[in-house]
């Protein structure tokens, strides 16, 4: 699945990502003739308060490709991704040193609603807001400024459609959100991360409390959105980063221990670590 | 049937019952209370007792009407002072902890609460009614408002502390702002128990006679707001000492009819937000 998506690996169809050449001359070598770069960090390092959760952590993450964390409880993983949008600032004495950068631009130096919006995020535990469906996706076009009702129905139809709700809630959509089912819950957070239109997804574990079907329901979803936009997720399901990744990293004491095709990674990976990780030895 | 497992049945039945009793106690002691204010008051409450104003002592008949109109004046005075400092306080302690400020602020606030209500009424005396040289409904309000505040700054607090910060979050995933995020997500996520927290602290100060004794004092008729101001807990103290019988049903009939606001404003508040849910 992943090595067939290889051979357009150069044509990604939006032009938009692909305008901004990366011209950094702290690009890693060792990636030949790379697809456009989307986000990229450069020693990472994050601490909350005296505990330093990350350490150096460079990782290179394409357009429209899915990228998979993965690694034992406590590796990091979820804090590098709460690093991209920077919602871990909201935790009490974190902070991140190193450099984050979209698009080429340094994160921290842009504003942090503005880039939250071009970098949205679901959550592990479906969180949505006590309002109905309709309400729960046009909260993020309304907090940016959309208040025209048409726009904002169009919206809500687009965003419940790319996340494959809306034949269920079509009917419903006056609906508390709180009366869907786990599944459904996560979609709508997933459309409504949509509905702002972000350049990149990340997703915390998504799948976690769901059950196979729903799950499955999920990944399919995240494929047929991988040509709309560029998508970073955190799981403990090694067979689901084998599923849905094009590249995956391996996380261990917060650090990367191993970045590479994801085939490479669960096939031939060149750490003793990762090898052990992806063939349970542990974790 | 073991020694071990007879006695651990034994155990249990013995405190479902003690629980059980006690959860008993308590609800029997409002009934009480209710059945004794009706047994000796519902025979004053006439359509007088609302519309008329109080007959001079010894005489029969007559009515609360500025008790009661001088209670509601004072209570909302009191909630249109306190509610809005009280949620909004609440909302800086709860979302913006952290603050060295907000650490003083919940504990100025915790030792407020505890300030007797008497201590309240000579404070409001000494800021309002010495200054202005008159009792009013005005000092009444801002006595009663003082003892409102911290009820609802705590109460909003504890409610918004319990909305879990995976909403919070989600909001700011979206691009909102922290306002937007406490307003829009979580202030509504919590209506529910500051409603109720509210309800709680207006329906204390409707009750509160000490605070009112320094700075609305009495009335026997009904002056504006400038003016000193009757209210019902005041009514029924001073009708409760005098030696008159029938003031002393009219007391009793007051303190019925004071907890039927409290207890109809309560129930109207939870429908309200039972009906807003969803």
């Amino acid at each position: 699945m992943n090595i067939s998506k290889d051979s357009d690996t150069m044509s990604p169809s939006r032009t938009k990502f692909t305008s901004m050449p990366d011209s950094s001359p702290a690009a890693n070598p060792s990636v030949a003739s790379p697809p456009t770069m989307k986000m990229r960090t450069v020693d990472l390092k994050f601490f909350y308060g005296t505990f330093q959760a990350l350490h150096d952590v460079g990782l290179e993450i394409k357009s429209n490709r899915i990228t998979a964390l993965i690694g034992p409880s406590g590796c990091g993983k979820s804090t590098f991704l709460r690093t991209l949008n920077r919602i871990n600032e909201t935790v009490r004495g974190a902070r991140a040193e190193g450099e984050v950068l979209l698009d080429g631009e340094n994160v921290m130096k842009l504003d942090v609603t503005s880039l939250r919006r071009r970098v949205g995020m679901v959550f592990q535990k479906s969180n949505p807001f006590p309002k109905s469906i309709f309400e729960n996706i046009a909260y993020g076009p309304r907090v940016n400024g959309v208040s025209n009702k048409q726009e904002l129905e169009g919206i809500v139809e687009r965003s419940l459609q790319r996340a494959a709700l809306w034949t269920e809630v079509k009917d419903k959509l006056q609906k508390p959100a709180s009366a869907l089912s786990g599944g459904q819950q996560q979609r709508l957070c997933i459309g409504r991360a949509l509905a702002v239109d972000p350049e990149v997804l990340l997703l915390d574990e998504p799948c976690s409390a769901l059950d196979p079907i729903a799950t499955l329901k999920i990944e399919e979803l995240l494929f047929s959105l991988k040509d709309q936009t560029t998508i970073v997720i955190v799981t403990h399901n090694m067979q689901q980063a084998a599923r849905i990744a094009d590249e995956t990293g391996f996380f261990m004491l917060g650090r990367l221990v191993e970045f590479d095709k994801t085939e490479k990674i669960f096939k031939n990976p060149s750490k003793k670590e990762t090898e052990d990780y992806v063939t349970g030895r542990f974790g | 049937m073991p020694f071990r497992t007879r006695w651990r049945y034994v155990l249990s039945n013995v405190m479902m019952t003690a629980t059980g009793m006690c959860a008993f106690l308590t609800i029997s002691i409002l009934f009480f209370i209710l059945g004794f204010l009706v047994y000796n008051g519902i025979s004053s409450i006439d359509w007088a007792f609302f519309t008329q104003l109080p007959k001079p002592p010894g005489e029969n008949g007559g009515g609360m009407a500025n008790g009661i109109i001088g209670s509601f004046a004072m209570v909302g005075i009191a909630s249109l002072i306190g509610i809005p400092i009280g949620f909004f306080g609440g909302i800086y302690l709860a979302e913006y902890d952290g603050a060295w400020f907000a650490h003083i602020v919940r504990y100025t606030a915790d030792l407020l609460n505890g300030i007797p209500s008497i201590v309240i009424g000579i404070i409001a005396w000494s800021l309002i009614v010495f200054r202005t040289k008159t009792f009013s409904a005005w000092a009444g309000g801002v006595a009663l408002s003082l003892i409102l505040i911290p009820v609802v700054m705590r109460g909003t607090e504890q409610f918004l502390r319990a909305v879990p910060t995976s909403l919070r979050e989600g909001s700011l995933a979206l691009g909102a702002n922290k306002a937007s995020t406490i307003l829009k997500v979580v202030v509504p996520a919590a209506r529910r128990g500051i409603l109720t927290a509210i309800i709680l602290g207006v329906a204390r100060i409707a009750g509160e006679t000490a605070p009112l004794l320094f700075t609305a004092l009495n009335n026997q008729f009904w002056q504006g707001l400038s003016k000193p101001t009757a209210s019902l807990p005041v009514m029924i103290y001073t009708h409760a000492i005098a030696p008159y019988d029938d003031w002393h049903r009219q007391a009793w009939a007051a303190g019925l009819v004071l907890l039927a606001i409290v207890l109809a404003a309560n129930i109207a508040a939870r429908l309200v937000v039972a009906r807003s849910a969803s």
